[in-house]
């Protein structure tokens, strides 16, 4: 496959990422969205690699993962707070804090 | 294969390691120490951590040493100095208000069991028994660890580590407030979710300029965009990318609805660190990459820059006036003061007279003098309480001129500062700014920031005349504090007099420290 492909698979993932989190409603979901977001420049990242012919961006793609790991612990447990406070996690309940 | 050993300097990157130390410590007290003496072991570890680092940090100083560190990751350079320096201080002024039990029966203002459910028979047990977050501590130290990095990372996945490693801690320690649960979680998962998306855009963003110059070095992407591979498409998309991250951690209109939230509902000492620390981080941070990495497409980035500091100069300040809550008004302010920080950015590498500082020293100036303000400010906002906790209605506030004069003008004072009145710190740092984007030809952005701050002198206005000509609120009472508030509010309040009476040494400082290894 050629880095170019590969690059517009990633932009098509960046994009349905980022459409998920600004249409869906459920914490969880968006959370997954984000996820996808982070992997799609994962990808990328590989694909320049790939052209470039270094390790660069192969090894960033590991920090990446372990930043990823991380946040899902973070994000995990506050969207579970959330849910046994509320019994749900739609973000649109959680609107105390207006304007 | 042979693979040369990687070269670390300890001895220069002492601060940041003693930090990233005294935090992994932190983590053990919490596992080893038995639970009534880990409050005190915690705070003590705390001042000695950050008095070390200080302490490592002068005598790196004085020898003179610094440059590119960590095999290319880290750069010490003047502006890391001094962010490094600021940081330091305002991270310990702002976690000492973490601590600060007098105020409510002997409890901080951090939830006894953060992970009950609010209302909760598991919740009341747990208040009864006194448990208390004793992690905050460390959680704040891996934070202050994480913004020193970023604001002297020198390539792009050090500079990515460094947003995740300082915003995490934050997002939880937004979630834990004692009072008013409910809110204080949702300021935790707004933050989180926001701070994730937008970290998502920063790294897509890092990954199309690293396909653009082959490498994440800063400088590597400076002699790429002087001698270009490939088309710019890359280069602006990736620009524009890693642009919402920075401009997501500053709070740059479009990107700023997460900061009113965010500052209301978390535990008011964790705004306070969080509205100085994490801007400050992410300014010198982020003007690192405009400047070393962009600065050859800077007639690219400049105008934009000009655009948005304008935008959330405006929302900043005319959101500000119609607020009733007065965190919910600083939280605008800060908006605001993201706006007049970044009038300076678009004066990147103009030509500056002899003995004056350059966009770099006046963004560092204006910080350092916000800093001690918002510090001080924040920390005045716990004092004032009814029987529910805080009073941040500023209704709450009213008449309090006339009970607590001292109290109420030394606030008084801090907004004088904010509005940029003379002979406050903020007066010189508007200046400083203001002179800056002068000299970068931004005349109408010079003209529109006066505007604006005298928009911004209204509300600030607005709440001295509340505290001194309203009715007393009899609700309403300052709580007595101990020393771990009063320290912040005396040091902020006499560092905001001092750099408005003074500001020559602290320029001089700044004009010898302010321009960006390469």
């Amino acid at each position: 496959m050629s880095t170019e492909n590969l690059l517009i698979l990633a932009a098509i993932i960046f994009t349905i990422g980022a459409i998920g989190v600004m249409v869906r409603r459920n914490a969880l979901v968006i959370f997954m969205s984000v996820e996808m977001m982070l992997n799609s420049a994962n990808l990328a990242m590989v694909a320049f690699a790939l052209a470039w012919g270094g390790l660069e961006g192969q090894v960033a793609s590991f920090f990446v993962m372990v930043v990823a790991a991380a946040e899902v612990v973070v994000g995990l447990s506050i969207i579970m707070i959330i849910f046994r406070t509320r019994r749900s996690t739609s973000v649109d309940a959680a609107s105390l804090l207006k304007l | 294969m042979n693979i040369p050993a990687p070269t670390f300097e300890w001895f220069e990157l002492s601060p940041l390691l003693i930090v990233l130390v005294g935090a992994c410590l932190g983590v053990l007290v919490e596992a080893l120490m038995p639970r009534r003496l880990r409050f005190v072991s915690q705070l003590v570890l705390l001042a000695a951590t950050v008095l070390a680092a200080i302490v490592m940090l002068v005598i790196n100083w004085r020898q003179g040493s610094g440059g590119i560190l960590a095999m290319g990751s880290i750069s010490l350079d003047g502006p890391a100095y001094i962010a490094w320096g600021s940081l330091l201080v305002f991270g310990l002024l702002g976690i000492l208000v973490f601590s600060e039990r007098r105020l409510d029966n002997g409890a901080t203002v951090f939830a006894a069991s953060a992970s009950s459910v609010p209302g909760s028979p598991l919740e009341s047990e747990a208040t009864t028994a006194r448990l208390e977050h004793s992690e905050v501590f460390p959680l704040a130290l891996f934070s202050l660890a994480g913004m020193m990095v970023f604001a002297s990372a020198n390539d792009l996945i050090t500079l990515f580590i460094a947003l995740e490693v300082m915003s995490l801690p934050l997002y939880v320690l937004s979630a834990m407030a004692r009072r008013r649960r409910l809110l204080s979680q949702e300021a935790g998962l707004k933050y989180f979710l926001l701070g994730a998306f937008s970290s998502a855009f920063f790294l897509f963003g890092m990954a199309l300029l690293y396909g653009y110059a082959g490498s994440f070095d800063l400088k590597a992407i400076d002699v790429a965009i002087a001698a270009p591979t490939f088309g710019p498409g890359l280069l602006y998309t990736g620009i524009a990318m890693l642009a919402v991250g920075l401009l997501f951690k500053i709070g740059v209109v479009p990107f700023h609805s997460w900061i009113p939230d965010v500052y209301v509902g978390a535990p008011t000492p964790v705004t306070g660190f969080m509205a100085i620390c994490t801007k400050l981080a992410a300014v010198i941070g982020g003007v690192r990459v405009f400047y070393v990495a962009l600065g050859a497409e800077r007639w690219s980035w400049q105008p934009l820059l000009a655009v948005l500091a304008l935008l959330t100069m405006a929302v900043g300040a005319i959101l500000a006036l119609t607020q009733t809550d007065i965190k919910r008004m600083l939280a605008y302010s800060s908006v605001a003061h993201a706006g007049f920080l970044l009038t300076a950015v678009v004066g990147a590498l103009a030509v500056v007279p002899e003995g004056q500082v350059n966009s770099v020293g006046s963004i560092m100036f204006y910080l350092i003098a916000y800093g001690f303000a918002v510090i001080a400010a924040f920390a005045i906002v716990t004092l004032v309480r009814d029987s529910a906790g805080e009073a941040n209605a500023l209704s709450g506030w009213s008449g309090l001129g006339r009970t607590h004069p001292a109290l109420a003008g030394v606030f008084a004072f801090l907004m004088l500062s904010f509005a940029g009145i003379p002979l406050t710190g903020g007066f010189i740092g508007k200046w400083a700014v203001f002179s800056a984007a002068w000299r970068g030809g931004y005349w109408w952005l010079v003209l529109a920031a006066i505007i604006f701050s005298l928009v911004a002198a209204y509300f600030y206005i607005r709440v001295i005349v509340v505290m001194f000509f309203g009715e007393p609120n009899r609700q309403v009472a300052v709580g007595k504090a101990s020393g771990m508030t009063w320290v912040p509010i005396v040091v902020g309040a006499a560092a905001t007099v001092y750099l408005g009476l003074f500001p020559g040494q602290l320029l001089e400082l700044l004009a010898g420290a302010e321009v960006f290894w390469r």
